[in-house]
């Protein structure tokens, strides 16, 4: 069995390393280029969500590297998420390809149906084999956040241009390289200190935009072209309202475990505009837009992809939280056809208006 | 206290106005529907709204906002789900908010959350403390809710005799046993005549808000007939044949109206049941652009191929566009009966 799965952010480094260490062949998609995101169109419906369409381009490129095993996720409404795997069954199947494709659905509070799925992947294993790939997964997951919070607060104060990244992309290969919890922890240590190294005097005020969605689009650089390492590069500390450890924490973990209460705060912070849950990540949006105006930064930006439901009602709503509490907030909704120029320009605009802002209030 | 209370006609007023209404009446208030869908009603609530927004909830505001000055109170209703496991639309479940924020002259909403996806009578509570705005007496109340459980049904039966959401909802005020004992109650559209020449049946597939709403649907359903076509909407079919076509995806769909819509599709889609599918969808409607994959997925699928076409519409589309497309298909349909 060769496995596969669709690509999000940093966290197949995690989850090639969690299917590896039980002893799974993983073949990864390559790294999404133009080519994934038009075979990911071509053969997607036109209306369907950017995720989907970039996960179809992920799976034909990987068919292609010889895979043939798809694990997904499942769910259970109402966002769409919880559609895809059965579509995208369907349209691989309908283009001629060969392969397997495994559903994992949410097991609302019933571990056993995890662990059965689990089982139907991995084949029986020691327990100690799965407690060994779950601490390496997660150890990575962790370091990867960590290496992300820490390259978005000092992008803006690099001595020249593209150190952070630089060191940023070596030491994530490191991470994946590493063969054990101990090792991940040295990558992520030199790492951290080659970023520090590479930045002057880190205490000079810097405007700061908070990054708030779809969770996708967020953590996916290539379907966000890139705004984070953009906006740090233009001097703006970016805040980014989901890593992905917090979002496996609350959406697997606490899940698998009901004992463990899902957070309420994101509901209670968003009452006065949406009194709701509305599916996806509607309320977290509007909360997170809140909580960053309490804290104080200087501006929020809304990243959807075209026709997500749940971030058309935040969005609708946004304008209303923007001036209750005085915020400058903008939406940017991308689809296949966005281009990082377009993006770009928007994002220059919008953060001149910021710095004025900034300004005006002192 | 006797107070107006405002209906926009859109969205979920096709499917449940009959039921509201009785409820709200019986409880001594005044139902005031909006008028029907203009291109004014629509401009005023594209103005409001977001461009993303899909066209329904964006002629929903025009409603609402034709209806400020003309009522006390609007009702909008914040309707998560209406059986176990499965939801509306995301869109539904956030527009009191969204209507809230964006019309401003608006004095006061009813926003009753209906929500059935975990207990199927937690809509029982909310339709208490409705009433509880109108009277103190819960037997009041309860008798309300009754009335309201009565119209619904026979409006639900009238659908299943082959009416349209606004036929029955017209037909339910008069002589409704006799027109039972007329028609029969049970679904004969479909049964076809040994005829040599008969009129092709055309299954339509579309949210309620799109089909029966004569703007926003391009009075496709009446074109049809002008073409001399017989129409079945999903609403028509039997739910037990719609649930047993739409058991056939391997995932159950978690949208009402998305199984229902998947169902009627894969049983019009079967050879033998309708000459022509046709899907009326809004332009990036979320649930419609899952639901139309597996339909063209099922009917590429298929060796007896139905004619199936989908109509996508929004607020550019124009009448003559939709005209030509509707000729074509009819052609084709006439061209496939022959065979």
């Amino acid at each position: 069995m060769k496995l596969t799965f669709a690509r999000l952010g940093n966290f197949h480094i995690a989850a090639k390393a969690l299917f590896e260490a039980l002893g799974i062949d993983v073949v990864l998609p390559p790294p999404p280029t133009k080519r994934t995101m038009s075979l990911g169109s071509l053969n997607s419906p036109e209306f369907a969500c950017l995720p989907l369409k970039m996960n179809i381009g992920n799976y034909l490129e990987a068919l292609e590297k010889g895979a043939d095993t798809i694990v997904m996720v499942g769910g259970i409404g109402p966002c769409r998420l919880g559609l895809y795997g059965e579509v995208q069954r369907q349209i691989l199947e309908g283009i001629g390809c060969d392969f397997k494709m495994i559903v994992v659905e949410p097991p609302q509070g019933r571990p056993d149906r995890v662990f059965r799925q689990l089982f139907e992947i991995t084949g029986a294993q020691r327990i100690s084999q799965y407690v060994g790939a779950l601490r390496l997964g997660w150890s990575k997951l962790t370091a990867i956040d960590s290496l992300e919070k820490l390259a978005l607060r000092l992008r803006p104060f690099e001595e020249s241009k593209g150190d952070i990244s630089f060191a940023y992309e070596a030491t994530l290969k490191r991470i994946d390289e590493a063969g054990s919890p101990k090792e991940v922890a040295s990558a992520l240590e030199n790492g951290q200190a080659a970023m520090k190294s590479a930045c002057k005097k880190t205490d000079s005020d810097k405007p700061g935009i908070g990054i708030v969605g779809e969770v996708f689009m967020v953590l996916e650089p290539f379907a966000n072209c890139e705004i984070e390492k953009r906006l740090g590069e233009m001097g703006v500390v970016v805040h980014r309202s989901i890593y992905l450890s917090d979002w496996v924490m609350e959406h697997v973990v606490k899940d698998v475990f009901r004992i463990l209460r899902k957070s309420k705060l994101p509901y209670e912070l968003a009452r006065p505009y949406l009194c709701h849950f509305v599916g996806g990540h509607g309320v977290e949006t509007i909360a997170s837009t809140v909580d960053y105006a309490r804290q104080g930064l200087d501006g929020v930006i809304q990243v959807a992809p075209f026709t997500c439901m749940p971030e058309i009602i935040a969005q609708d709503l946004l304008p209303t939280v923007s001036r209750d509490l005085g915020i400058p907030v903008m939406t940017l909704v991308l689809d296949e056809h966005s281009s990082g120029t377009g993006v770009l320009t928007r994002l220059e605009a919008f953060v001149d208006l910021v710095r004025m802002s900034r300004r005006s209030r002192r | 206290m006797k107070e107006t209370i405002g209906f926009p006609r859109a969205l979920l007023y096709y499917y449940y106005y009959p039921a509201w209404r009785s409820f709200f009446e019986s409880l001594g208030q005044t139902c005031q529907v909006s008028g029907k869908t203009t291109k004014a009603v629509i401009d005023s609530g594209i103005r409001v709204t977001v461009d993303e927004a899909c066209l329904p909830v964006k002629a929903f505001h025009g409603h609402v906002l034709s209806l400020s000055g003309a009522c006390d109170r609007v009702f909008v209703p914040r309707l998560v789900s209406v059986e176990k496991k499965a939801y509306i639309c995301p869109k539904l479940m956030g527009l009191p908010d969204m209507v809230r924020h964006n019309c401003k002259g608006i004095r006061q909403i009813i926003d009753p959350c209906i929500d059935m996806s975990r207990n199927s009578r937690a809509y029982i509570k909310e339709l208490y403390a409705t009433g509880r705005l109108f009277t103190r007496n819960p037997l009041k109340i309860s008798v309300a809710r009754r009335k309201a459980k009565q119209a619904y049904e026979v409006f639900v039966r009238l659908l299943q005799a082959g009416l349209t959401p606004i036929d029955a909802m017209a037909k339910q005020d008069f002589h409704l046993l006799q027109y039972f004992r007329d028609s029969g109650t049970s679904c004969n559209t479909l049964s076809r005549h040994d005829e040599d020449v008969r009129s092709p049946i055309i299954g339509v597939l579309g949210h309620p808000y799109i089909l029966y709403d004569s703007f926003l649907g391009m009075n496709v359903l009446d074109r049809l007939h002008l073409m001399g076509a017989k129409v079945v909407t999903m609403d028509m079919l039997q739910p037990a044949v719609v649930e047993q076509a739409a058991a056939k995806s391997q995932k159950r769909v978690f949208w009402t109206i998305g199984r229902r819509l998947l169902g009627a599709g894969y049983y019009f889609l079967m050879p033998g049941t309708v000459d022509g599918c046709l899907q009326m969808s809004a332009f990036a409607c979320g649930p419609d652009s899952f639901i139309g994959e597996l339909l063209q997925q099922e009917s590429a699928r298929s060796k007896q191929k139905v004619p199936f076409m989908t109509i996508i519409v929004d607020e550019h589309t124009g009448e003559a566009g939709v005209l030509t497309r509707l000729e074509a298909f009819m052609d084709i349909v006439e061209r496939s009966m022959l065979r």
